[in-house]
C-alpha cells in the first residue's frame, strides 16, 4: 500500500492517467481529422479530374426521366428535386401501410403463439421460424417474381368479393373519389378530431383525479366517428363516392390501382416484419407475471378488465423498445424497394445519380434522410416509453 | 416393458386421446372454431404447397445449375480446393460434436446428411466429394468420442484457423496459372461460397471493431465516447444498401488514384463497417450485465484497467452474449443477399443470371424457393445449434 | 476503465495484425506505378494507363455479362459479344496475346464510377455516346463500334403497330440509361401518356416484360433483338418500324490520358480498315508477305512506325487482326447471320458499302 503511494506521489508525465488521457485523445481527434481530410483531398482530386466539384445546385435540373407511382403530379419536366420528393413520399407511403398491418398481423401472431388451442399456436410457430429465418431481399423477389407477376393476365383477371381484381398488372381495389363536398367534410373531420381530443384530455383529467379507468381510447373514437358520420349523413350530396375498378383494354382503371411493384414491397415487409413483431408481443405478455393476473383475478376484476388494466400497460414497457427498432427496420427495409423496381427515395437516388454522375451528393443525400427517419421515430418512441413509465410510477 | 402390460385397454387410449383433444383443440367453441379454422389453413397450404413443389414445379434449372448456385463461376478445376476446405470444416464439427454433445442424436445425423445428398443426382465428381465429407465428419466424431480431453485444445485451434484456411485456398496461392493452386480472381467467387465468404469475412473484421466500438461507448474520454457513439448511431439510422452502394461508388473516390480494391472486397468492407455498429450494442449490452464487484475485485487484485477488460469483463461478457452474436451472425448471414443489388454475383446474384438463360425462363418459383430453402436450412440450423450450444455450456446461468 | 485508450490502441493494432493476415486477396496493385514524363500534365496516376497495364499484365475490360451478342456470359462463365472481343483486340494489341484480359462485368449504374476510379481500363459495354458523358461523366469515347437507335418491342397479339398504341400503357425500361430518358423525351413530344415500369438491369426488365408486366419493352434495337432470340417464343414478339434516338455505342476512357484515349481508338480503326482491305485473321499472314499497297504495309507493321507512335509495338494491328479479327469477323461472329442473335449490318457496314464505318488513314 506505501509502495502504491510513494509511485503516486512521483508519477511520471507519462504515466499519468489523466494526461495518458488527454494526449490519446489529442492524438485520436488528429488521426481521424488527417484521415478525414486525405480522404478529402482524394475525393476533391477524383471529382476535379471529372470536373465536377460538390455541390447540391443540380437538383434544380430538369429529371428528364418519368417515374412510375407518385403521389402529386410528376413528368419528366420536373425537377430532379421533384423526383426525389416523390420518391420520399413512396418512402413514406409504403413505410406508414407497412407499419399498420405489420402490427395488426404481429399482434395476432403473438397472441397466437401463446394460445392454448394446439393447432393455432403450432401455426404461428411454423410461420415465426419459417420467416425469421428467410432473407427478405429473396422473400421479397419471391413475392413480386413468383406471386404478383404470376397473378393471370388482366382479361382473365381473378376478381374476388368486393369488387377486388387481382391481376399481374396490378390489384384493383374500390376507392373514393372525392366530389364537390369534400373540402367541408374535410372540415368536418378536422371538427371531429378536436372534439375528440378534448375528450380525450377531459376523460385524462377525469382519470387522474378520480382515479377510476374510463376507456378512454374508446371514447375518443366514438366521438370523432361520430362528428364524422353525422357529417357523411347530413351533408347534401355525399362527399366520396364509391370507384370500383374496371378491366379497360389491358390495364385496369377505375377505383384504386395498386402496382404489382407496391404490392410485393408492402406485402413483404408486412409478411416479415410481423413476424419479429409477433416475437416481441409474445415475450412482452409473458413478460407480466401470471401472479399479477390471479391477483387481480382476485380483486375481482374480470378477464378483459385484467388484460387492459394489468396486463396490457405492463406488457407494453417491454414491448416498445423492440418495437421501435422493429418500425425502423421496417422503414430501412423499404429501401429493399430497388429489388423489384419501386421507386422509393432510394431507387429515384439511384436513378438521380445514374443520370448525373452525383454519387457523393445523392448518397448523402438519402442517408440523412433515413437518418432523419430514424431520429424522428426513436424521439417519438423514446416520449411514448417515458409517458408509459410514468404510469407505472 | 411389454410383458409388464401386455394389453392396453384401448378404452383408456381413446379417452386419452379424447381429453387431449379436448384440453388442447375443443374447449370451448371459439376454440373449436379456431382449430376448425387452422386445420382449415393447414390442409389448405400444405396441399397447395406439396402440389405445386411435386407437381406444377419444374427442378431441372435447378439441378442443372447447381453448380452455378454453390460455387458461380469458379473454375470446376479448382473446385477440390473448396471440398477440401469443406472436409476440414466437417471434421472439426464432428470433433466438436464428438467432444461436446456426446449424448446428442442430432450429431450423426448431421454427419450423414452429405452422404443423403450424395444420393441426388450431382454426377459423380461432387458424389465422390460428398461421401469423402461424411467420412471425415465421422472420423473427426469417432476421435472425439474416443479422446476428448486430449483434442479440446487442438479442435479450438482448429476452429481459429479454419476460417483463414478457408480463404486461402478459395484464393489459392500461385500467381501464374500452371503453379500449384493458382490464384482464382475474386470475380470468379460467386454462388452460395461468395455469400459463406461475404458471411464469415464481415463476422470476422466486424468483431474486433465492434468491441472496440463498444469500449469506445463506456470510455471515460468524451471525444472516444463521442466518436462511439457517433459512428454507431450514424450506421444503425441507415440501411445496409446505401452502405453497400456507398462502399460501391465512393470508396474508389475516398483512395488514392491508382489504388483499387476490387468490389467482392468492397463489399466485404461495407458489410463488415455496417455490423460493427450492430455488434458493438451487442457487447454493450453484454458489458453492462457484468456486475460492479468484478471490476472491484479485479482492481484489488492488482490488474490494471486493460487487464481487469482482457481477463475479467471481456471474457464473461462474451460468453454472456454468446446467443445474441450468433443471432447476429445469421443475420449478416441474410443480409449478404443485398451485394445482388450491387451487382456481386452471390446466391441471390447468381439466381437472377440463371433466370436468365433462354431455356429456363420464367422459373421463378422453383429458383427462389430453392435460394430459400438455403438460405432457412443454414439460419435455422445455425440457430438451432446455438441453442445446443447454450445448454451445453450452460450460458447465462452463471 | 481509466486505461481504455491502452487497450482501444493495442486492440487497433491487433485488428490491423489480422486485417493484414486475413485478407490475401486484398491488395492487388497498391503501389502506384512511376507515372511517364508525358503525363506529367495531369495529375498524380493519370495518364499512365498503359504503363499500369503492361505492368500488371493484363487489361481489366468493364464488360456487360447480360446482352447476347455484346456482353454475355454463358454457364460456363466465358464472355463472348462484339463489346468483349474488342477488349480482347486491345489486349492484343498491347501483348499480342489477345487472353490477357480480365472481364470485370460492371452494371449500368456503376459503370462510370468504374472507370474514372481506375478499377477497370476501359469500358466496353453498350455504352452511348452522348455530350453529357464525354463532359460531365469524365470520359473519352474512342470511337463508335457500333451504330443503334431506340427501339420498341411489343407482343405481336397486342395489335399494335405504332407508338401511338401505347397511350395508356405501361412500358418497361432499365434505370441509369439514355433509353429511360429518350423514352421520357419522344413520349412527351409525341403527348402519349404512359407509366414507365423501370428496372434495375436488363435481366429483370425483360423478365418482367416476359411476365407481361409491361405492353412494350424499350432499349437499344440491338439490345431488342438480341434480347427477343432468347424469349421462349420470338416469334410472339415484334419490334416496332420506329426509331426514337440516335445511338452511338463504343469503348469509352476516362478523361486525361490522351496515349491510351489514342491506342483504344486505333484499335477500332485498325478493325475496321483491316475490313476494308480485305484483311483477315486466316490470310493476314500470307498479306503481310505479299501486299505492296504501303498502306497496309503500314498497318501491318512491315513499313514505318505506326506502333512505335502509339507506345505499342509494331505489329500491333497485326496481333489484333491475327488473334481476334478485323471488324467483319467480329461482327458475323456475334451478330452475323449464323447466330441466334442476327442484326442486318444496315449502318454498320463500311462506307465502301453505304455504311458509316470509315477508318482514317493509317500515316
Amino acid at each position: 500500500m506505501q509502495r502504491v503511494e510513494k509511485q503516486k506521489t512521483t508519477i511520471p508525465f507519462w504515466r499519468d492517467e489523466r494526461i495518458l488521457g488527454v494526449l490519446g485523445q489529442a492524438i485520436f481527434v488528429f488521426v481521424v481529422l488527417f484521415v478525414g481530410w486525405l480522404i478529402y483531398q482524394n475525393m476533391k482530386a477524383g471529382l476535379a479530374k471529372q470536373g465536377i466539384t460538390l455541390s447540391y445546385s443540380f437538383l434544380k435540373g430538369i429529371s428528364g426521366f418519368d417515374i412510375a407511382e407518385s403521389l402529386f403530379a410528376y413528368n419528366r419536366s420536373s425537377s430532379y428535386w421533384q423526383a426525389y420528393l416523390a420518391g420520399l413520399l413512396n418512402t413514406l407511403s409504403v413505410s406508414i401501410v407497412g407499419v399498420i398491418f405489420a402490427t395488426i398481423l404481429g399482434v395476432v401472431l403473438g397472441v397466437a403463439r401463446l394460445s392454448t388451442n394446439f393447432i393455432i399456436n403450432r401455426l404461428a410457430a411454423f410461420y415465426l421460424e419459417l420467416i425469421r429465418n428467410l432473407s427478405l431481399l429473396v422473400f421479397l423477389i419471391f413475392w413480386y417474381l413468383g406471386v404478383f407477376l404470376k397473378l393471370p393476365l388482366v382479361n382473365e383477371a381473378i376478381i374476388w368479393p368486393g369488387d377486388i381484381i387481382l391481376s399481374n398488372r396490378g390489384v384493383g381495389i374500390p376507392w373514393g373519389i372525392p366530389t364537390a363536398s369534400f373540402p367541408t367534410f374535410r372540415l368536418i373531420l378536422l371538427a371531429g378530431f378536436i372534439f375528440a381530443l378534448i375528450v380525450f384530455f377531459s376523460l385524462l383529467a377525469y382519470s387522474r383525479r378520480t382515479g377510476r379507468a374510463p376507456l378512454t381510447s374508446l371514447w375518443t373514437l366514438a366521438a370523432f366517428l361520430l362528428v364524422g358520420l353525422t357529417g357523411w349523413f347530413a351533408l347534401p350530396e355525399k362527399p366520396l363516392v364509391l370507384d370500383l375498378p374496371f378491366v379497360k383494354g389491358l390495364n385496369l382503371s377505375g377505383g384504386k390501382i395498386l402496382s404489382p411493384e407496391f404490392m410485393a414491397l408492402t406485402s413483404g415487409l408486412v409478411l416479415y416484419t410481423s413476424a419479429f413483431i409477433g416475437e416481441v408481443v409474445r415475450a412482452g405478455i409473458v413478460s407480466v407475471s401470471k401472479g399479477q393476473v390471479e391477483a387481480s383475478r382476485a380483486l375481482g376484476l374480470n378477464g378483459f378488465q385484467t388484460l387492459r388494466l394489468i396486463v396490457f400497460p405492463q406488457a407494453m414497457r417491454v414491448i416498445i423498445p423492440p418495437l421501435t427498432s422493429q418500425y425502423l427496420n421496417l422503414i430501412k427495409n423499404s429501401s429493399l424497394a430497388i429489388a423489384v423496381g419501386y421507386p422509393d427515395v432510394f431507387y429515384v437516388s439511384n436513378t438521380i445519380q445514374n443520370q448525373t454522375g452525383r454519387a457523393v451528393e445523392m448518397i448523402s443525400m438519402v442517408m440523412l434522410t433515413y437518418l432523419i427517419f430514424s431520429l424522428i421515430t426513436s424521439v417519438f418512441m423514446n416520449w411514448y416509453n417515458q409517458k408509459i413509465k410514468l404510469v407505472e410510477r | 416393458m411389454t410383458a409388464m402390460k401386455p394389453t392396453l385397454p384401448p378404452l383408456t387410449e381413446r379417452s386419452n386421446v379424447l381429453r387431449w383433444l379436448r384440453r388442447n383443440l375443443f374447449g370451448s367453441w371459439m376454440d373449436a372454431l379456431l382449430t376448425i379454422l387452422g386445420a382449415l389453413i393447414v390442409y389448405w397450404v400444405v396441399k397447395g404447397f406439396l402440389t405445386w413443389a411435386l407437381v406444377t414445379a419444374d427442378w431441372r434449372v435447378v439441378a442443372a445449375n447447381m453448380r452455378l448456385l454453390m460455387i458461380g463461376q469458379y473454375p470446376i478445376a479448382q473446385a477440390y480446393r473448396l471440398w477440401i476446405g469443406l472436409a476440414f470444416l466437417m471434421f472439426l464439427s464432428g470433433n466438436s460434436l464428438g467432444i461436446w454433445a456426446r449424448q446428442s442424436r442430432f450429431g450423426p445425423v448431421l454427419l450423414l446428411a452429405p452422404a443423403l445428398l450424395a444420393l441426388l443426382p450431382f454426377g459423380a465428381e461432387p458424389r465422390k466429394w460428398l461421401i469423402i465429407l461424411t467420412v471425415t465428419g465421422l472420423a473427426g466424431w469417432g476421435l472425439g468420442l474416443l479422446r476428448p480431453e486430449v483434442l479440446k485444445r487442438s479442435v479450438i485451434a482448429g476452429w481459429v484457423i479454419s476460417l483463414p484456411i478457408f480463404i486461402l485456398l478459395t484464393r489459392g496461392f500461385s500467381e501464374s496459372a500452371s503453379g500449384f493452386m493458382p490464384a482464382v480472381q475474386t470475380n470468379l467467387w460467386g454462388g452460395l461460397l461468395l455469400t459463406f465468404l461475404l458471411t464469415v469475412v464481415g463476422i470476422l473484421f466486424s468483431f474486433p471493431i465492434g468491441v472496440l466500438l463498444a469500449l469506445g461507448r463506456r470510455s471515460e474520454l468524451p471525444v472516444i465516447r463521442l466518436a462511439s457513439v457517433g459512428y454507431i448511431e450514424l450506421v444503425r439510422g441507415v440501411p445496409l444498401i446505401t452502405i453497400l452502394f456507398m462502399a460501391q461508388l465512393m470508396l474508389p473516390l475516398f483512395l488514392p488514384p491508382n489504388v483499387t480494391i476490387d468490389r467482392v472486397l468492397r463489399a466485404m468492407v461495407g458489410i463488415t463497417l455496417f455490423s460493427a455498429a450492430y455488434l458493438a450494442e451487442n457487447v454493450r449490452g453484454g458489458l453492462q450485465a457484468i456486475p460492479k464487484g468484478q471490476f472491484e475485485a479485479a482492481h484489488a487484485l492488482g490488474l490494471n484497467g486493460a487487464q481487469t477488460m482482457i481477463f475479467i469483463i471481456l471474457p464473461q461478457a462474451l460468453r454472456l452474449i454468446i446467443p445474441i452474436l450468433v443471432g447476429q451472425f445469421i443475420a449478416v448471414f441474410k443480409d449478404t443477399a443485398l451485394v445482388a443489388i450491387v451487382g456481386l454475383l452471390d446466391l441471390v446474384g447468381i439466381a437472377r443470371t440463371v433466370l436468365a438463360q433462354p431455356e429456363f425462363l420464367g422459373r421463378q418459383r422453383e429458383v427462389y424457393a430453392f435460394i430459400s430453402l438455403i438460405y432457412w436450412l443454414l439460419s435455422y440450423g445455425m440457430s438451432y445449434l446455438s441453442q445446443q450450444l447454450e445448454e451445453r455450456l450452460g450460458v447465462g446461468k452463471r | 476503465m481509466r486505461k481504455t485508450f491502452w487497450l482501444v490502441s493495442l486492440l487497433v493494432v491487433v485488428s490491423l495484425v489480422l486485417a493484414a493476415c486475413g485478407s490475401p486477396a486484398a491488395t492487388e496493385e497498391a503501389a502506384a506505378p512511376a507515372a511517364e514524363p508525358e503525363a506529367a500534365a495531369g495529375p498524380a496516376g493519370f495518364g499512365s494507363t498503359l504503363a499500369t497495364v503492361k505492368e500488371r499484365g493484363s487489361l481489366i475490360c468493364g464488360a456487360n455479362s447480360q446482352v447476347p451478342g455484346f456482353g454475355f456470359v454463358d454457364a460456363d462463365g466465358n464472355f463472348s459479344g462484339i463489346d468483349v472481343d474488342y477488349c480482347r483486340a486491345l489486349a492484343a494489341a498491347i501483348f499480342g496475346d489477345a487472353a490477357k484480359v480480365e472481364f470485370r462485368p460492371v452494371t449500368a449504374a456503376e459503370r462510370f464510377t468504374a472507370l474514372q476510379s481506375g478499377e477497370i481500363d476501359v469500358l466496353s459495354r453498350n455504352t452511348t455516346w452522348s455530350l453529357a458523358r464525354d463532359t460531365e461523366l469524365g470520359g473519352n469515347f474512342t470511337s463508335t463500334t457500333f451504330y443503334d437507335g431506340q427501339g420498341m418491342m411489343v407482343p405481336v397479339d397486342s395489335g399494335i403497330t405504332s407508338l401511338e398504341g401505347l397511350e395508356g400503357g405501361t412500358i418497361c425500361v432499365q434505370t441509369g440509361t439514355t433509353t429511360e430518358l429518350n423514352l421520357a423525351d419522344v413520349m412527351a413530344s409525341l403527348g402519349i401518356s404512359y407509366t414507365p415500369a423501370v428496372f434495375e438491369d436488363a435481366d429483370s426488365t425483360f423478365g418482367a416484360y416476359a411476365e407481361s408486366r409491361c405492353d412494350a419493352v424499350t432499349t437499344d434495337k440491338s439490345g431488342l433483338v438480341s434480347r427477343r432470340a432468347v424469349l421462349a417464343d420470338p416469334a410472339a414478339h415484334v419490334i416496332l418500324d420506329v426509331t426514337m434516338s440516335k445511338e452511338p455505342l463504343g469503348p469509352m476512357v476516362r478523361h486525361g490520358d490522351d496515349q491510351w484515349f489514342d491506342i483504344a481508338q486505333w484499335t477500332v480503326f485498325a478493325m475496321i480498315a483491316a475490313e476494308e482491305y480485305g484483311i483477315t485473321s486466316a490470310n493476314v499472314d500470307e498479306v503481310k508477305s505479299s501486299a505492296t499497297n504501303p498502306e497496309i504495309l503500314r498497318l501491318l507493321g512491315v513499313e514505318g512506325d505506326m506502333g512505335l507512335k502509339l507506345g505499342l509495338s509494331n505489329d500491333w494491328a497485326y496481333n489484333i487482326i491475327k488473334l481476334v479479327g478485323n471488324y467483319e469477323e467480329v461482327y458475323n461472329r456475334s451478330l452475323g447471320p449464323d447466330t441466334p442473335t442476327y442484326i442486318p449490318r444496315g449502318l454498320n457496314s463500311l462506307y465502301t458499302d453505304g455504311g458509316l464505318l470509315y477508318a482514317p488513314p493509317v500515316r
